[in-house]
């Protein structure tokens, strides 16, 4: 195939480009590089990075646990708060997290590199099959959850920690959620969604039934009457429309459904590409597709954004790297119509936009970029159907601190809920407070009622 | 530009950097790499008498600790002296002396504590027209199990004997060095002193066991599963040594004895502080054994441009400068009072200050000042004891500043006392006297 051949072809590369274009973007530090790296560390009282972790997790402990030759107790003070460490070492945006506030940015415009030292740690301990957690003693109690991505493998692993049986209802094919079916390839490289799963799944008691949808295959009464208690931890399935003339064209694409396929793929020489490529949305998703597109092979990627660049939800070093790959970033612009030519795209009418009292609005200024496919990003949408009377609001489900749903006996968490952060760390954090809420609630449910005269 | 040309006890040198008698000054091919590199001097490394030399062991030698990123900041060896022929020593040391005329060449030297040993082995030394000698009474290991090195630094009366047969023996200037395995460094010194010496230099490496393998429960270095004490030096003994030189330049009974200072010397201004405590000039081993010998450039450079700085034209303006402010603990000034100071925007917000002070001092620095994470030192706690300057990682953020005299200290509620006064006065000293002004 042509490398500069028109239309969405796939196999623009060579094998070795592809290989080399999909491995892993930030390899796993090695000893030495770790300790260099763990070394920076100041062991921060009441560490700021810390703070700004979702899940809390003592990064100055388990740095300093590196730096002493103890990777194993390091990645356990991790997983303790995390037990998807691994995977948030590879996608946490810690560039606006925890490195945005490590104080070596104050002292020398460099953070420590905590993401790359989590992923020294965890990866050692997963690699040694070395589990930190034994069940307690069988409660009896089973508990339903639903979805078996980042929210519901930190709750179920929580829960079986805690002695109850945990059964995972997923509607997927694969376990994982986003981090198996959203994440771009280059940050999780040789399957490391599934190994995660695997190592989560081992401490036993977590049974996960594949193909079975909410509002599909049963409803969340159902669960309510079988189980002990119920988790819900859904994704967000519906994709934002364009609302725009030839939304319907040939090669207009929703970007997850690229991400995803291009996760599935063992041999990326068999997803197509175009040879121009627009991407419309602001945030990773975005960013994710338009790199990949590049990085298969698009000779143009251009990214329009209707705001400016102050406004993605992108981080700024996601920004840099989709501009290091080639990657057009353009702002203030937003799509008016796509133009077909034989019922495929052949380019989009963009206009300008600006902020006029407060809103933006467009400027009346068009013009048109040429591409022959066109990826939409500009959101996603929870839903779901099945859930009876539970209480929504602004589309998404409405918890209370600890996870509880309008629902007794019913939490949830990730994605599906109202303040739901948009990143897998967030979602493990829901997952594990809900988690800790149901036990409680059982334990107090399991007290005998004792009338002490 | 200052001149920092060296006379040690009539030695001269175009530098106060010599090389410590140590493997680096072991044979005609170092030493001649090092006079090329620049260094003042060199102490050869230990002779023994006549006859089959040492032999050394074939694992290894040598030890470390580390600071961060690797940084090695203290060593240990078990290596004995020279294990080569005497003959062999004696020819080469002859023969750098001539092709260096103006660099200092000393041998050091080992032979067991019989005056007929000693005889034996100085006319031999004194016909390579080297400089001096230094006695090497301070190996810890290995030779002290046969009667010498440490062995005899360890007992007053040996070190003074032995100076008193070199001193008699040969025309050369003495240079006795010390152990400082002992309780107290002046009386060695004292009795080097007694013995007639030209001057001591210290501090000879310090007995240690530098890590245990926690694999195979044997000391490091480890040989075939076993290991031997050695002797420890680099940056971590510097204090040591510079204690121990202080002790012995404002000892009433050695007061003057020229001193070559040795202990950690990486850097010019380890060298400069040795010279401020009394050292004449100073000797160099585990910086030049870690680095190489280009690092004497560094210290020559900075050497000169610190005097240059700060006005001292010769090496004698600095000698023994600080030795008048070494004193004992009963006379300094318990009338002066200093608090730490935070500069904010110099402050990275670490916290390492507040968590030293709140759990291990005096609950002196805040954490946190109307809901924001702030690190302020609390005048009415701090006793001003320095550790919140030592933890931090930024040089320079947190100082110690002195109150002006009539100011008020927030801690005792008294204004700052103007009048210098010492625990010999003190009212709660049950033994106050009137101060010795």
């Amino acid at each position: 195939m042509e490398r500069l051949g028109s239309g969405i072809e796939a196999g623009r590369l060579s094998t070795n480009e592809y290989v080399s274009n999909f491995s892993d973007l930030h390899p796993r530090l090695d000893k030495h590089e770790a300790l260099v790296a763990a070394d920076r560390c100041y062991f921060c009282y009441d560490a700021p990075c810390m703070t700004a972790c979702p899940t809390a997790i003592d990064i100055p402990l388990f740095i300093r646990q590196i730096s002493t030759g103890n990777p194993l107790g390091s990645a356990q003070t991790i997983f303790a708060q995390n037990i998807l460490g691994g995977m948030c070492a590879r996608v946490c945006p810690t560039e606006t997290l925890c490195e945005d506030v490590c104080v070596r940015n104050t002292a020398e415009d460099r953070p420590v590199e905590i993401g790359r030292l989590q992923r020294y740690a965890t990866d050692i301990a997963m690699e040694t099959g070395r589990q930190f957690f034994e069940r307690k003693a069988p409660s009896g109690k089973k508990i339903a959850v639903v979805g078996a991505g980042p929210a519901g493998l930190a709750a179920a692993h929580r829960l079986a920690v805690n002695g109850h049986e945990v059964i995972i209802l997923e509607a997927r094919e694969k376990s994982g959620g986003l981090n198996e079916y959203g994440i771009a390839t280059y940050k999780a490289v040789d399957d490391f969604a599934q190994r995660e799963v695997d190592y989560v799944t081992a401490i036993g008691g977590i049974t996960i039934e594949h193909g079975r949808a909410l509002g599909r295959d049963y409803s969340l009464s159902d669960l309510s009457t079988e189980y002990d208690a119920v988790f819900l931890g859904m994704g967000l399935s519906g994709v934002n429309g364009l609302g725009i003339e030839g939304e319907d064209l040939s090669g207009v694409e929703d970007a997850v459904d690229f991400i995803a396929a291009l996760r599935q793929a063992e041999d990326k020489a068999t997803i197509p590409v175009g040879r121009r490529v627009v991407v419309l949305g602001g945030g990773m998703t975005a960013i994710d597709a338009a790199i990949q597109a590049k990085l298969l092979g698009a000779e143009e990627v251009t990214i329009c954004y209707r705001r400016g660049k102050e406004n993605m939800n992108a981080s700024e070093y996601e920004q840099d790297l989709a501009a290091s790959k080639g990657v057009i970033i353009r702002h203030w612009l937003a799509p008016k119509s796509i133009i077909g030519k034989d019922g495929k795209v052949a380019g989009i009418e963009v206009e300008y936009t600006a902020m006029a009292d407060g809103k933006l609005a467009g400027t009346g200024e068009t013009g048109i970029i040429a591409a022959d496919q066109i990826f939409k990003a500009i959101g996603q949408t929870f839903s779901a159907t099945g859930l009876g009377a539970l209480q929504f609001e602004k589309g998404k489900i409405v918890v209370d601190v600890q996870g509880r749903t309008s629902i007794e006996n019913v939490w949830a968490g990730g994605d599906c809920i109202g303040h739901g952060e948009d990143l897998t760390v967030s979602a493990v954090a829901q997952g594990r407070d809900a988690a800790e809420s149901i036990n409680s609630m059982l334990a107090a449910g399991s007290q005998p009622a004792s009338a002490v005269a | 530009m200052a001149d920092i040309r060296n006379n040690f006890i009539g030695i001269k040198s175009p530098n106060p950097f010599w090389l410590a008698s140590a493997p680096p000054t072991d044979k005609a091919y170092n030493v001649e790499r090092a006079f090329k590199a620049g260094w003042g001097g060199v102490v050869w490394k230990t002779l023994g008498e006549q006859g089959p030399p040492v032999v050394n062991v074939n694992g290894p030698r040598y030890g470390a600790i580390w600071g961060a990123d690797r940084r090695l900041l203290g060593l240990n060896n078990i290596e004995l002296i020279t294990d080569r022929d005497l003959y062999t020593n004696l020819i080469e040391m002859k023969q750098v002396k001539k092709n260096w005329p103006d660099r200092a060449i000393v041998a050091s030297i080992m032979v067991p504590c019989e005056e007929e040993a000693w005889k034996a082995i100085l006319p031999l030394v004194e016909e390579t027209e080297v400089d001096g000698i230094e006695l090497n009474f301070g190996c810890p290991h290995g030779m002290s199990e046969r009667g010498m090195g440490s062995a005899v630094g360890q007992v007053p009366e040996y070190i003074e004997m032995v100076v008193r047969w070199c001193k008699q023996y040969t025309r050369m200037p003495v240079i006795t060095k010390l152990t400082p395995n002992i309780t107290d460094i002046r009386h060695p010194a004292r009795a080097a002193k007694r013995g007639g010496t030209d001057a001591v230099s210290l501090i000879n490496t310090i007995s240690s066991i530098v890590s245990v393998d926690l694999d195979s429960f044997s000391p490091n270095p480890s040989i075939n599963g076993k290991g031997s004490h050695g002797g420890y030096c680099g940056p971590a003994v510097k204090p040591i040594a510079l204690n121990m030189v202080a002790e012995i330049a404002r000892d009433p009974e050695t007061y003057g004895l020229p001193i070559s200072g040795i202990g950690g010397v990486t850097t010019w201004r380890d060298a400069a502080e040795f010279l401020a405590l009394g050292a004449g000039n100073v000797q160099v081993c585990t910086a030049a054994m870690t680095y190489g010998f280009k690092i004497v450039e560094e210290m020559i450079t900075g050497l000169s441009n610190w005097m240059d700085t700060k006005g001292h034209q010769t090496l004698d303006d600095i000698t023994g400068r600080a030795v008048q402010n070494v004193t004992d603990w009963q006379y300094l000034n318990l009338n002066y009072i200093a608090k730490a100071h935070i500069d904010q925007d110099a402050c990275i917000k670490c916290g390492r200050c507040h968590i030293a002070c709140e759990d291990t001092s005096h609950q002196a620095i805040t954490a946190m000042v109307d809901g924001k994470r702030h690190f302020e030192v609390k005048e009415e706690d701090c006793v001003g004891c320095n550790l919140c300057v030592n933890v931090c990682p930024v040089e320079n953020c947190i100082t110690m500043e002195a109150l002006p005299a009539g100011t008020l200290d927030k801690r005792t509620g008294r204004p700052v006392d103007p009048n210098y006064a010492n625990w010999t006065s003190h009212p709660n000293n049950p033994m106050a006297r009137q101060a010795a002004e």
